[in-house]
């Protein structure tokens, strides 16, 4: 594989201050970064002390990202597919949790078989996370399902809660899987593969998670935002305010329902007890009662699906936004931290010598990082375009269900309302 | 056949009045005036007009004659009828007061959708009137739809007033019929629990009508987010922008629907008065039995004094008897006297007890007739009220499923 050149456009997504000329290629001082394990790749150190995960042949290093083809989410290069089911419940002496089949189907040879089934509770979920986020900074990593419920007001072993949980951690796994980076993340494949997971090492780095949180926040200053960063940030902000007035419609929506429902209730009732004295109405009256009855039951299907399918996805997405915004920060940091570097060198040296090393891979970090970032967030406006079309499509598709089975209880009275007359037409 | 303002009155055959006339209260007016106390007030006037039916049919279209007149005047009318024919289920009036509202109608007597369903309610009114068999052929009626001056005047001297009071006074005191007729009493249970189901009904209608109010006024609000969302986006933009119009569209569908129910809601009411026309005259027809009963009771009474009279033994306690016996026998002449004068009140006794008969029978016979027929009317105006509302229903349903159609037909182009 040969070196690139400075020149090439795509490949360099560059956005600090200089123009492309002017910037160095990162790689073309260091010939040997493509070799995994080398010497050189064993200075490429995050800002939060720990060493680049180099296991994997796509590390952090950006260029082998760019050079990949972006995958295509249709599956035809697909080759690894992970699946959440089966959720069991289960008790010891000291607490009580579910637990989640996740089954994994993969041609990878970072894999040692072919297939894997094993059982994870939320707390893996959260684990593989965490790892995933302090082993890959410079990407977006998907949102978990709320960790904390409320005891007491939500039934944490309810069929309903624990289904849609399920779909919620099927749907990180997925978009995991179809991450051309994250799927080839060590701790990915262990959460997939192992028979148990080795947390040894999540408590070790949970103390070095404290250092990185110190690092990033006792900050150098920013100069200027590059404007697509500060565009990600904006709408990021605008649209997590957004969602927000979405749920509180929704739920608003569901309370009148639910209210409504009751009035129904009691509605439909009441045409029955009429119905008990008289006559020739009878039929009539107790079919209205038996629609009402009808609509009330579809009404109630209505409220439960929006309820259990449509909000615990806005509220995905609000929390994959916060994570979103602390990656941007991030980027940010790691910017502020080579301009002031940069800055310094400037002044004190003349531009004949070469730029010193530690300045260079600051510069490195904000190429990776900003490129990792673009990439990601491209794929992540398309998931979400399709997320929302879904669920926009499927909060449609409920109502028009509901409507459609009233409709056709209504339309079936109206024989029985009209029965009389017609026998009275007969009979005349 | 004419049909009522409500589209539902059943007209009968062979009814004198409608096949004359048409009846028609057009329009609702606001008027100033001084009242009785010689105070400002306002209060509304409705334009009833009449049409001869040969005229539209001959081709030539004559103004119709019209006079004003307001609610009391309807009352008045009503109130006449109702002691005139006490065996008749008198058509109820539209409620005097707004009741089993929900949140959005206004309780207030002068608020314009109030004074057009009252309308509408008078309008039914008068064809119920005009279509009854034994009602559509009284001259004061006729007069109310055609004499604007002077009617007060004349309704008063048919002292029918004096009539209302003392009936009215009868019927608010409590009696027992010693036999009661079946036939009137189960009647009158029945007016009871249709009063009581249809109240229900009324009250729990309004309720829903008003949580269903909320339901789709708050999708209005995904159209306000939906176009600021939109704002932000590229591709999604013109989809979300388009759906929110359509949710909008579906928040201000509502208005209507709850309109078309309220209709439906008036139906339910006439039928809640009537149930007390109902019950009003299986009231009377205890009145009238139980002044049967009195009567005889008293005749009875008469007859038994009389006899002990005549054969000196005393079976009934009178006071007369009594003092006559702690002060003396009484003399043949005074005697004789008496049995005289309770001779000619049995005569009389006799003929009230017959004159209380035959009113009991003709009122009885008259009453069924007029119960069947309102027995066959309620069925069948109650059966088609219950048909427009599943049809009104159907109509909000395929509302429904159009609007989320071209919301989804949007989305899906996000």
């Amino acid at each position: 594989m040969s070196a690139m050149s400075a020149g090439a456009p795509r490949s360099l997504a560059s956005s600090g201050q200089k123009s492309i000329q002017d910037i160095l290629h990162p790689l073309s001082a260091e010939e040997s970064a493509l070799n995994p394990g080398s010497a050189a790749e064993k200075d490429l150190i995050l800002p939060n002390g720990t060493p680049v995960d180099t296991s994997s042949p796509a590390s952090s290093s950006s260029l082998l990202n760019r050079l990949q083809l972006d995958d295509d989410l249709d599956g035809e290069t697909r080759d690894l597919f992970v699946t959440v089911d089966d959720p069991k419940k289960h008790v010891s002496t000291m607490e009580t949790y579910i637990t989640y089949r996740v089954c994994t189907k993969t041609t990878r040879t970072e894999f040692d078989l072919p297939e894997y089934t094993v059982r994870r509770r939320y707390q893996d979920f959260d684990w593989l996370r965490n790892k995933l986020e302090e082993s890959q900074p410079t990407h977006l990593i998907p949102p978990l399902p709320e960790k904390f419920v409320m005891k007491g007001v939500v039934d944490r072993f309810s069929e309903e809660f624990v289904e849609t949980r399920r779909k919620a951690l099927d749907k990180f796994l997925k978009r995991v899987a179809d991450h051309p980076v994250l799927s080839f993340n060590e701790h990915f494949n262990a959460f997939l593969s192992a028979k148990d997971l080795n947390k040894r090492q999540g408590l070790a780095l949970l103390t070095k998670m404290g250092e990185s949180v110190k690092y990033v926040t006792g900050g150098y200053k920013l100069r200027a935002r590059p404007v697509e960063f500060a565009a990600m940030g904006d709408y990021l902000d605008l649209f997590t305010q957004k969602l927000g007035t979405i749920d509180r419609i929704a739920q608003r929506i569901i309370k009148e329902q639910s209210e409504f429902l009751m009035e129904l209730r009691e509605y439909g009732p009441v045409y029955s007890s009429w119905s008990s004295f008289e006559e020739d109405l009878h039929d009539p009256l107790e079919g209205v009662s038996g629609c009402v009855s009808n609509c009330s039951s579809a009404l109630e299907e209505l409220t439960e699906d929006m309820s259990e399918d449509f909000l615990p996805v806005l509220r995905e997405y609000v929390l994959y936004i916060e994570s979103m915004k602390n990656v941007l920060k991030k980027r940010d940091q790691v910017q502020a931290e080579y301009e002031t570097k940069l800055e310094a060198v400037v002044f004190r040296e003349d531009k004949k010598t070469p730029v010193p090393t530690d300045v260079e891979k600051c510069q490195d970090r904000v190429e990776c990082f900003n490129a990792d970032l673009k990439a990601d967030w491209d794929r992540w406006e398309n998931n979400k375009r399709q997320d929302f079309r879904q669920l926009l499509t499927g909060m449609a598709d409920k109502n028009i269900q509901y409507y459609e089975k009233c409709l056709a209880a209504w339309e079936s009275l109206i024989p029985v309302l009209q029965d009389k007359q017609e026998a009275e037409g007969e009979t005349s | 056949q004419f049909l009522g303002g409500l589209g539902f009155v059943m007209v009968e055959k062979g009814t004198s009045l409608l096949k004359m006339m048409e009846i028609s209260v057009a329009e609702a007016e606001k008027r100033t005036g001084k009242n009785a106390v010689n105070m400002q007030e306002t209060y509304t006037v409705y334009l009833i007009e009449t049409r001869p039916v040969d005229a539209a049919s001959e081709g030539t279209n004559p103004v119709p004659d019209s006079l004003w007149r307001r609610y009391s005047e309807f009352e008045l009318l009503r109130n006449y009828l109702l002691v005139t024919y006490p065996f008749s289920v008198v058509p109820p009036l539209p409620e005097k007061r707004a009741e089993f509202v929900w949140h959005k109608l206004s309780a207030d007597n002068m608020d314009p959708d109030f004074v057009e369903r009252r309308r509408v309610g008078l309008e039914n009114f008068l064809l119920r009137v005009a279509s009854h068999p034994d009602l559509s052929s009284d001259k004061i009626f006729y007069s109310f739809l055609t004499e604007e001056n002077g009617w007060k005047e004349t309704v008063f001297e048919t002292g029918f007033q004096a009539k209302a009071d003392s009936r009215l006074k009868a019927l608010n005191a409590t009696f027992r019929v010693k036999n009661p007729d079946k036939r009137f009493a189960e009647m009158k249970h029945y007016g009871d629990e249709l009063q009581s189901v249809i109240s229900q009904l009324l009250r729990v209608r309004a309720r829903a009508a008003d949580r269903l109010y909320g339901v789709y006024k708050v999708h209005g609000n995904y159209g306000r987010v939906f176009s600021e969302w939109s704002a932000i986006e590229k591709e999604m933009g013109d989809g979300l922008q388009s759906a929110g119009h359509h949710m909008d569209a579906y928040a201000a569908s509502v208005d209507d629907i709850l309109e078309e129910e309220e209709h439906y809601a008036d139906q339910l009411k006439e039928y809640l008065f009537y149930a007390d026309a109902l019950r009003a005259v299986c009231r009377k027809h205890e009145l009238t039995q139980y002044e049967l009963e009195m009567a005889a009771q008293d005749l009875t009474s008469k007859k038994q004094q009389r006899e002990e009279l005549a054969t000196g033994t005393i079976r009934t306690f009178s006071l007369k008897g009594m003092t006559s016996k702690l002060f003396g026998q009484e003399t043949p002449e005074q005697r004789e006297a008496k049995v005289k004068m309770l001779e000619t009140q049995i005569e009389e006794g006799e003929e009230l007890v017959k004159e209380r008969n035959t009113e009991c029978e003709e009122f009885v016979k008259s009453a069924w007739v007029d119960i069947e027929r309102f027995k066959e009317q309620k069925d069948h105006d109650l059966r088609e009220a219950l048909i427009s509302y599943a049809i009104m229903q159907i109509s909000m349903c395929k509302k429904g499923i159009q609007v989320w159609n071209n919301a989804k037909e949007c989305f899906s182009k996000m």
